[in-house]
C-alpha cells in the first residue's frame, strides 16, 4: 500500500503532509504530558521489532502465497494510539529514506493511510470495544481480524481517494477501487490473524503490558477539538499550498471541472458504468480531451474536438479559488472522513 | 526486502558517515533543497517529459561530489520501480488521444504521461536516496528536529535506527534456527510463525525494559537533552539558494528544449 | 573523593509473584575495595546488584550508600554515586554515537556543555577508546562495547562501580585489557561474575551467594581455596590458584 511520489500531486501530497504533521504534533504533545519515561525505549525497540517482523513471512494455507505482519494494530494494542502513530510514522520514514519504499512527497499520505486508521479508528472502535481485556480465545481473534480489516479497508480507500484527487495516474477511480478493496480485505484478515497470534503470546507471558495508556474521558473531548483544529488548519494550508502550485494547468482544469461539472453528475441517471465513465472524465483532465463543454457521457477516447481552450481557462477569473479548491477537496475529503469516524468513536465511547 | 534488509540500512548509513564537500553541507540545507526539488519536479503537468531531464543534475551532482557509488543507488531505484510502473502502465490504455508527433510517429498522451511518471519517479527517488547517503541518519534527524520535527519523533527515529540491527540480528538467528530444523518451506507455518514472532516480541520488550533501566541509572528523568548541534554556515545558505535558482529556472523554462534548439541551430 | 561506604542491612526481596530472591543479606564494603560476588546461576547476584542503584527497592531491610539510605526520593542521588555496568552492553549504548552515549550521564546531571564534553572525552581516554568517539555503537566489537559501556559510567564520576558479568563474551585480549582497567581504578568495585580467575586478579574480598543469602565471605584466597565450600555452592576452585599463569600476577 506504499504509495510512490509518482502518483501524488503536490497539492494532495502537501495537504496530507499537513494532516500528518498535525496529528504527529498532537501525539507528541499528548505523550509529553502523560509521559511514562519507559515509553521511549519501548517505542524504539517495538519499531525495530515491527520493521524486522515485516520481513518474516508465514504461509497462508491453501493459497500458496505468504503474508506478513503490518503492525499498526499491534502497536496500538501495546502502546496506545498516540505512541503507536509515532512509531508507525518512524518505521515508514526509515523505509522511505533507506529503501525508497514510498516516496518522500507521498510519505505524509502513507503515514496517514497506514497509521491513522489502525491507531485512531480500528483500535479504539473495533478492537477495544470488542476485545475489552480478552487475553485469548475467540474474542481476541475476532476483534483482531475485524479491527485489522476495518483499518486496512479505510487505508486502501484513502489511497484510492488520494490518487484520484491527484489526477496524475490515468487509472479510473472505479477500477482502482475495485482493485484495492478486495485485495486489502484479504490482507486485513491475514493481518488480524498475525496480530492476534502475537498479542495472545504476550498476554500469556506479561499481561500487564497489554494495558496501554488509556486516554482519559477529558482527553477524548479535547481530542475532538484538536481534530477540528487540524481540519481547519489543513484547509488553510491545503488552500495556500495549491495556490502556490497554481502554475499547474491540470489541477486548474480539474478544479474547473469540479465546479462546473457538478450539476451534470447529479443529473446523470443510469447504470454504474455510465456514472463511472462520467467520473473518469473528470479525472482525464487536459482540455485537449474536449470535456468541459458539458459533453457529459462521452469517454475520453471518443472525444472529438481537439481544439483546446487553454487561453480561456487561463483567463478564468478565480484562479486562486480554482486551485485552492483542488487542494482543499483533496485534503479535506480524507480529513472529513477521518473526523466523521473520530466523532463516531467519541460518541460510541460516551455511550458505552 | 528479505531478512537481510536491516543490513542495507547500515550500508546506507556507512555512506552517510563519509566525508566530502556534500557531506559537510548542513543536513537542514540539504533537506530543504531536496524538498524544493521534489516539489518542483512534481509540479509539472502530467504530460511533461523533456523539461524534467535537466533536473537529473541535482541527484547526479550529489552522488558524484558525495562519492556515492552510482551503481548502488541505481540498483535501489530499480528495486523500487515496479510499483510506479504497475500503476503508470494503465495510462497508455486509458489515454489514447495523440498528443505529440515525432516525425511521422504519433505518440499518444497516455505514453507521454507514463514516461513522465517514470521520470518523476526516478528523479524523486534518487534525490531522496542521495540525501540520506550523503548525510547519515544521525545528522539527518538532528537537522529535521531543527526544522520543527517534534523531539520525541526525532528520538524515536534514532532509537529505532539504533536497535534495528540488534532486533534484526535476533530475528535472523531465530528464523535460521527454525530453518535448520524444518523441512524448509519458503515461509513458516502459522503456528511456528506465531511462536517465533511472539518470542521475538517478548525479547524485544524485555530489552526495552533493560534499556530503560540503563537510562535511569544514568540519570534520565524523561527529558531528552542534546549536545551542541552543528551550526549553519554561509556555504549552506549558498547551497540552498543556488539550487533553488536552478530549480526555478528549469521549472519555468524548458531547458532541454532550449539546449536542443541551440544545438540544432549550431548544427545547421 | 568522599569516603562512600556501601552498607546493606538485612536486605530481603520478593518478586511480585512471591518468589523470594534475597533472604536477609547483610554486608559492609569499605571505600576503595574491590569485592566480588560469586554464586551459581539463580543465586540472586543480579537481583542484589539491582538494589545497589535503586533499580529495585527492598521488600524489607535497607541499602545505604555513603550514609544515605536508599528510598524512592533518594534514588536519584544514589544513582549519581553508584555507576552500574550491565551484562549486555547493547542495552547500555543506545545513543547514535559513542561520544553521545558517554555524554548522556553528565548531560542529564545538568552540567554545562563544556564540562560535559571534557568529562566524556576524559572517560573515553581512560578506557582507551578515544579514537572511537564518532562511531555508531552497532559497529563496535564486543570488547570495545564493553569498554565504552564502562566509560559511560565513568563519565559521571561515581564513587562506586557495580558490574554484572563484565568479562562475558570477551576474547582473551579484550578480557586482559578489562582486567588491567579494573585493577587501575580507585573506586569501590563490586563485581558479580563467574570468571573466578578474574576475581583472583582483581578483587581482595569475595562474597559467596547461594539461595538468596550470603553463605561465605572473606579474603579472596581464603574463600576460593576452600574446595569443599566452592563445590557445595555450585562453584569450583579457579585454576590460577593451582598453577602459575604466565600473564597473571606472581
Amino acid at each position: 500500500m506504499h504509495m510512490a511520489d509518482a502518483l501524488i500531486s503536490p497539492a494532495v501530497g502537501g495537504a496530507l503532509w499537513a494532516v500528518t504533521g498535525g496529528v504527529s504534533a498532537t501525539c507528541a504533545r499528548k505523550l509529553k504530558t502523560s509521559m511514562r519515561g519507559d515509553l521511549i525505549p519501548m517505542m524504539g525497540v517495538l519499531g525495530a521489532f515491527i520493521f524486522t517482523a515485516q520481513m518474516i513471512n508465514f504461509s497462508i494455507p491453501g493459497t500458496g502465497s505468504s503474508g506478513h505482519l503490518g503492525g499498526g494494530l499491534m502497536l496500538a494494542v501495546l502502546l496506545g494510539p498516540y505512541a503507536a502513530f509515532l512509531v508507525i510514522a518512524s518505521v515508514l520514514a526509515v523505509q522511505a529514506f533507506f529503501f525508497a519504499d514510498g516516496g518522500l512527497l507521498a510519505l505524509g499520505c502513507n503515514i496517514f493511510n497506514l497509521g491513522f486508521f489502525p491507531a485512531f479508528v480500528a483500535y479504539p472502535v473495533c478492537y477495544r470495544w470488542l476485545a475489552r481485556d480478552a487475553q485469548g480465545g475467540v474474542r481476541l481473534w475476532g476483534a483482531s481480524v475485524l479491527a485489522a480489516v476495518v483499518g486496512l479497508q479505510l487505508g486502501a480507500f484513502s489511497v484510492v481517494l488520494e490518487t484520484w484527487a491527484s489526477g496524475v495516474s490515468g487509472l479510473p477511480f472505479g477500477t482502482f477501487l475495485l482493485l484495492m478493496q478486495p485485495i486489502h480485505l484479504a490482507i486485513g484478515v491475514v493481518e488480524g490473524m498475525a496480530t492476534a497470534a502475537a498479542v495472545s503470546f504476550v498476554a500469556r507471558a506479561r499481561p500487564e503490558s497489554l494495558a496501554p495508556m488509556r486516554v482519559s474521558p477529558n482527553a477524548s473531548a479535547s481530542l475532538r477539538s484538536v481534530l477540528t483544529g487540524v481540519l481547519l488548519a489543513t484547509c488553510a494550508l491545503g488552500g495556500a499550498f495549491s495556490w502556490l502550485a497554481s502554475t499547474r494547468p491540470d489541477g486548474l482544469e480539474w478544479a474547473i471541472a469540479k465546479v462546473s461539472g457538478k450539476e451534470e453528475v447529479a443529473g446523470n441517471e443510469g447504470n454504474l458504468h455510465r456514472r463511472l465513465a462520467a467520473l473518469q472524465e473528470k479525472t482525464a483532465i487536459l482540455p485537449d480531451y474536449g470535456f468541459k463543454a458539458g459533453a457529459g457521457r462521452a469517454a475520453p477516447e471518443e472525444a472529438t474536438d481537439s481544439v483546446h481552450d487553454a487561453p480561456a481557462s487561463e483567463a478564468w477569473p478565480a484562479v486562486d479559488a480554482g486551485t485552492s479548491v483542488a487542494g482543499l477537496v483533496g485534503g479535506a475529503v480524507t480529513l472529513v472522513l477521518a473526523c466523521l469516524v473520530g466523532f463516531a468513536v467519541n460518541a460510541r465511547q460516551r455511550a458505552v | 526486502m528479505g531478512l537481510g534488509g536491516w543490513m542495507e540500512v547500515g550500508r546506507m548509513d556507512e555512506l552517510g558517515q563519509m566525508d566530502s564537500p556534500v557531506h559537510r553541507v548542513h543536513a537542514q540545507a540539504k533537506t530543504v533543497t531536496t524538498g524544493l526539488f521534489i516539489i518542483s519536479v512534481m509540479s509539472f503537468s502530467r504530460y511533461e517529459v523533456s523539461a524534467l531531464t535537466p533536473f537529473f543534475l541535482y541527484p547526479l551532482m550529489l552522488m558524484s561530489l558525495g562519492r556515492i557509488p552510482p551503481g548502488y543507488l541505481f540498483r535501489k531505484v530499480l528495486v523500487a520501480a515496479p510499483f510506479a510502473v504497475a500503476v503508470g502502465l494503465f495510462n497508455p490504455f486509458f489515454d489514447q488521444q495523440p498528443a505529440v508527433a515525432i516525425g511521422t510517429l504519433a505518440v499518444s498522451g497516455g505514453w507521454l504521461s507514463f514516461a513522465s511518471i517514470l521520470l518523476r519517479f526516478a528523479l524523486t527517488v534518487s534525490a531522496a536516496l542521495a540525501l540520506v547517503a550523503c548525510t547519515g541518519m544521525h545528522r539527518l534527524c538532528a537537522g529535521l528536529e531543527r526544522m520543527g520535527l517534534p523531539r520525541i519523533l526525532a528520538v524515536q527515529l534514532l532509537f529505532l535506527y539504533r536497535y534495528l540491527f540488534v532486533v534484526g540480528a535476533e530475528g535472523s538467528r531465530m528464523v535460521r534456527g527454525v530453518e535448520l530444523r524444518a523441512a524448509l518451506p519458503r515461509a513458516l507455518r502459522f503456528r511456528v510463525y506465531g511462536s517465533l514472532v511472539g518470542n521475538l516480541l517478548l525479547r524485544s520488550m524485555a530489552r526495552a525494559d533493560r534499556i530503560y533501566r540503563a537510562m535511569q541509572a544514568r540519570g534520565f528523568d524523561g527529558a531528552i537533552r542534546v549536545l551542541r548541534p552543528a551550526r549553519l554556515r554561509w556555504a549552506d545558505l549558498a547551497f540552498v539558494c543556488g539550487w533553488a535558482a536552478f530549480f526555478a529556472a528549469a521549472r519555468f523554462w524548458n531547458l532541454a528544449v532550449l539546449f536542443g534548439g541551440l544545438l540544432m541551430k549550431g548544427a545547421s | 573523593m568522599s569516603h562512600h561506604v556501601v552498607e546493606v542491612r538485612n536486605l530481603c526481596f520478593a518478586y511480585p509473584d512471591g518468589t523470594e530472591a534475597l533472604k536477609g543479606v547483610s554486608f559492609r564494603i569499605a571505600h576503595g575495595l574491590a569485592v566480588a560476588l560469586v554464586g551459581a546461576n539463580g543465586a540472586g547476584k543480579s537481583t542484589l546488584l539491582q538494589h545497589l542503584n535503586g533499580a529495585l527497592m527492598p521488600t524489607r531491610g535497607e541499602v545505604a550508600v555513603g550514609g544515605t539510605v536508599l528510598t524512592r526520593e533518594t534514588a536519584a542521588a544514589v544513582r549519581r554515586a553508584v555507576g552500574m555496568v550491565f551484562q549486555d552492553p547493547d542495552d547500555q549504548l543506545f545513543m547514535p554515537t559513542v561520544f553521545e552515549d558517554v555524554a548522556f550521564g553528565p548531560l542529564n546531571a545538568g552540567l554545562p556543555p563544556d564540562e560535559v564534553e571534557r568529562r566524556a572525552a576524559a572517560a573515553l581516554e581512560r578506557v582507551g577508546m578515544g579514537h572511537l568517539r564518532n562511531r555508531p555503537p552497532y559497529k563496535l566489537s564486543a570488547g570495545e562495547k564493553r569498554s565504552v559501556a564502562i566509560a559511560t559510567v565513568l563519565a559521571m564520576s561515581p564513587d562506586v562501580l557495580v558490574m554484572d558479568e563484565p568479562s562475558s563474551n570477551l576474547d582473551p585480549r579484550g578480557r586482559r585489557r578489562l582486567i588491567g582497567l579494573l585493577r587501575s581504578f580507585e573506586h569501590t568495585r563490586i563485581i558479580a561474575t563467574h570468571d573466578l580467575e578474574l576475581v583472583v586478579e582483581v578483587c581482595s574480598h569475595v562474597f559467596v551467594l547461594d539461595g538468596g543469602a550470603i553463605v561465605a565471605e572473606g579474603p579472596t584466597l581464603t574463600v576460593l581455596n576452600d574446595e569443599a565450600l566452592m563445590l557445595a555452592h555450585g562453584l569450583e576452585c579457579p585454576h590460577i590458584l593451582r598453577h602459575l599463569h604466565p600473564h597473571g600476577p606472581a
